[in-house]
């Protein structure tokens, strides 16, 4: 078969099996576009920024586990792109980027909209490729969804120069069925002789502790996490990316741990003497303060980088590998006999765990007359029985969704938890609900996010993705301003925003239907109303209480177990730490 | 403490930039580098040289080691090894001090390798150390310019970086 450039791209993304590419069109990607023209097995979704086609793309993949694919032009396009790069190299996250480039022969001499897309990503991809031959863009394509969909995942940016795609050059076509590369094999099956080890030093422990993260979900190991966790009989925390990894609603989950963790779970890590972290990466918003972070502990640490062990953290026994081949490989060694807990210790373990939860530390005012964000996300849990995907931009909102809504199941917390975008929440819901168009999708945002990519409400219209925009409305960047109350004597500082725009008429505007709330008693109709229309994208704008505070709350540089509270109930323990 | 990697890497455009970026961008300290391409025209060897302590080498080497172009690296402390640098330095010479320098350059084992009127050129190579003595070892006001190449290093005995 003899193909184009742009057709070989086209033929290579058919047999790669990519469903969507996110992307949009500019000169040096007009070949390409003319490609996508002529077949209908990929499907183009064309966003109003590239920003949007890579957290679309991006969240596409949270979803279903398989890598999303971009497409944009050269130079603005390719830099619009590269926000959503880093988000998704943050959460290691298996992407693919195509990205137009000026013809080869003006290369290197400041051609209109050129810019070195090698360079300027080289921080922020797993790996990145410029295509210089046709008879390489098969074999580069290959080699870029081998990289980032194996070992730790990650974006990988290919830059093909337009010449490269010309319609009037054509070359013979075989997508190869694998490829190999001598500088790149990642591991997978973890060291024997160190599960065991950390198997013994796990059973050992008389406060031991489980901490889990994203890695659980990009190694699809929740079914061996949830086995380890109920054979032991442990308490389990999960970082922000790790939620849903293991269920929330379960007895065993202590929460989320870190700087907007529980007491519990902040509490627990401090005093554990055993802590196995599982795709977990020390980030310094889980550890706080590193040299008061698990003062008692010895820990092990399973990971398929093995620059993420002992990068921040010492570790006693590291183990470098695959997490699902790992805890599959530590569950046959249990099975095989070698599973004595310290049932007395561990006992006495749950009693302290248990009198930390009497804290409460998740209790808001419920009596309040203006509606307490806690309770949108408490809402929304019910409304949706807790089996929608939330995605989510950042800020205070995004802690409330992490908080008050239990994810059971992977891959339905969609967030940018590394790199922190503003702006991810909308695009990933399109991304979204596009794969999984029969579940509901709902972004948790705020007024000062979702302006960030408000555009893509024309996206969502052109596609038909009925999302449910929840928009906690407090008037201010929350986040920012809760920092300034707490470190700078409330001098909110360009924290708030004039001219805040209708969100009802502008969600009219785009086409859909808006609905503005500002009293706790319309939250669940309204959000009823949102979920009952099927078929529409509804923007739900909620006026909430504008000086509500994320708590608990550790303050940068401080210890797990220096945590700022909000007390609202009245009970023995926190009588005790008042 | 000072550390010599040598690292196997592909010889692919942008590969140098890959490693050098990485320093940059985690804020590791390069001394100095050196890259050329090996006998097998598909791999090029680099030479690193850089500074700190254990967990930041451990660090050094397994980012170095992440990157896709790298094949395969050693650290060069770990185990015996031969260090040399090359030096050219251009002296300026008055009929009092020729026979002196000479005699200086001699005891280093350096060469003349280029002679005017009133300069030198002397070539040695050496350990880093050796070449930072040699200097001492002149009258600074003598030195017209000098040249290193940054070390280059290779582990003796059986043990070598190879595919």
């Amino acid at each position: 078969m003899e193909l184009s450039g742009g057709q070989i791209v086209v033929q290579c993304l058919k047999d790669e099996g990519v469903e969507f590419i996110f992307g949009y069109p500019g000169g040096a990607v007009l070949h390409l576009y003319d490609a996508l023209f002529h077949q209908e097995d990929v499907k183009h979704i064309l966003v109003r920024h590239e920003q949007a086609a890579t957290h679309a793309a991006d969240a596409y993949a949270r979803v279903t586990g398989k890598p999303g694919v971009v497409l944009v032009t050269s130079g603005p396009g390719a830099t619009n792109a590269v926000t959503g790069i880093a988000t998704a190299y943050m959460d290691s996250i298996p992407m693919v980027v195509i990205s137009g480039q000026v013809p080869s022969a003006v290369i290197g001499s400041d051609a209109f909209q050129e810019v070195d897309m090698v360079g300027i990503t080289r921080p922020c991809v797993k790996h990145n490729f410029l295509v210089k031959n046709l008879e390489d863009i098969a074999e580069t394509l290959k080699k870029a969804f081998h990289v980032a969909t194996t070992g730790r995942p990650g974006p990988v940016v290919v830059d093909i120069p337009k010449d490269i795609t010309d319609p009037s050059i054509k070359v013979a076509y075989k997508y190869p069925k694998k490829v190999s590369m001598r500088s790149y094999n990642p591991a997978t099956k973890g060291h024997s002789g160190q599960i065991k080890k950390a198997l013994g030093l796990l059973l050992s422990a008389k406060k031991p502790m489980i901490y889990a993260g994203g890695g659980v979900i990009l190694s699809e190991a929740s079914k061996e996490l949830i086995k380890l966790v109920q054979t032991l009989g442990y308490p389990i925390t999960h970082t922000l990316m790790g939620l849903g990894g293991y269920p929330a609603t379960d007895k065993q989950f202590v929460g989320m741990l870190g700087m907007h963790g529980t007491y519990e779970a902040n509490m627990s890590m401090h005093e554990s003497d055993v802590i196995i972290a599982i795709g977990a990466r020390f980030d310094d918003r889980v550890t706080g303060k590193l040299d008061l972070f698990c003062p008692y502990a010895k820990i092990i640490h399973i990971d398929i980088d093995p620059a993420s062990i002992a990068k921040t953290v010492k570790v006693d026994i590291p183990i470098v590998g695959d997490i699902k081949s790992v805890l599959k490989e530590m569950l046959a060694l249990i099975k095989n006999g070698q599973n004595k807990i310290n049932e007395k210790a561990v006992s006495a373990w749950w009693t302290q765990i248990n009198k930390w939860r009497e804290v409460k530390c998740l209790e808001y005012n419920r009596e309040s007359r203006l509606i307490k964000p806690q309770y949108v996300i408490e809402q929304l849990y019910e409304v949706t029985k807790g089996n929608a995907i939330i995605t989510s931009d950042v800020g205070q909102h995004q802690m409330f969704a992490s908080q008050y809504y239990h994810f059971d199941k992977p891959r339905r917390w969609i967030n940018s938890g590394g790199l922190g975008t503003m702006g991810f929440g909308l695009p990933a819901a399109i991304g979204a609900k596009l794969a999984y168009p029969n579940m509901e999708v709902a972004c948790v945002t705020g007024e000062a996010s979702i302006q960030m990519c408000i555009q893509e409400l024309a996206t969502a219209l052109q596609y038909e993705t009925p999302v449910k925009i929840i928009n906690l409305n407090n008037r201010y960047m929350g986040m920012v301003r809760q920092w300034q109350e707490f470190s700078y004597e409330s001098r909110y500082s360009h924290s708030y925003m004039d001219a805040i725009p209708d969100f009802v008429k502008l969600a009219e505007a785009y086409g859909h239907v808006g609905i503005q709330i500002d009293k706790p008693e319309e939250v669940r109709p309204a959000l009823e109303e949102a979920f009952a229309l099927k078929d529409r994208t509804v923007f739900l704008d909620i006026l909430t209480d504008r000086t509500e505070n994320v708590y608990p709350m550790i303050e940068s540089g401080k210890a797990h177990n220096d945590m700022k509270l909000r007390v609202a109930i009245d009970t023995p323990i926190n009588r005790e730490l008042a | 403490m000072r550390h010599i990697i040598s690292i196997l890497i592909e010889n692919e455009a942008g590969a140098l930039s890959r490693v050098a970026g990485l320093f940059t961008a985690r804020g590791y300290n390069i001394e100095s580098l050196t890259v050329a391409m090996t006998e097998d025209e598909t791999l090029s060897r680099m030479t690193l040289v850089t500074d700190g302590t254990d967990d930041v080498i451990e660090q050094i080497t397994k980012q170095l080691n992440k990157l896709i172009d790298v094949v395969k690296l050693i650290d060069l402390e770990e185990a015996v090894h031969i260090e040399r640098e090359l030096m050219m330095v251009k002296v300026r010479t008055s009929r009092e001090s020729r026979e002196e320098i000479k005699r200086t350059a001699d005891i280093f084992r350096g060469k003349i390798i280029d002679v005017t009127v009133n300069t030198y050129v002397i070539e040695m190579t050496g350990t880093s150390e050796k070449l930072d003595s040699f200097l001492a070892a002149i009258d600074e006001d003598s030195i017209i310019e000098v040249v290193r190449s940054g070390a280059t290093g290779i582990s003796r005995g059986e043990k070598g970086l190879h595919l």
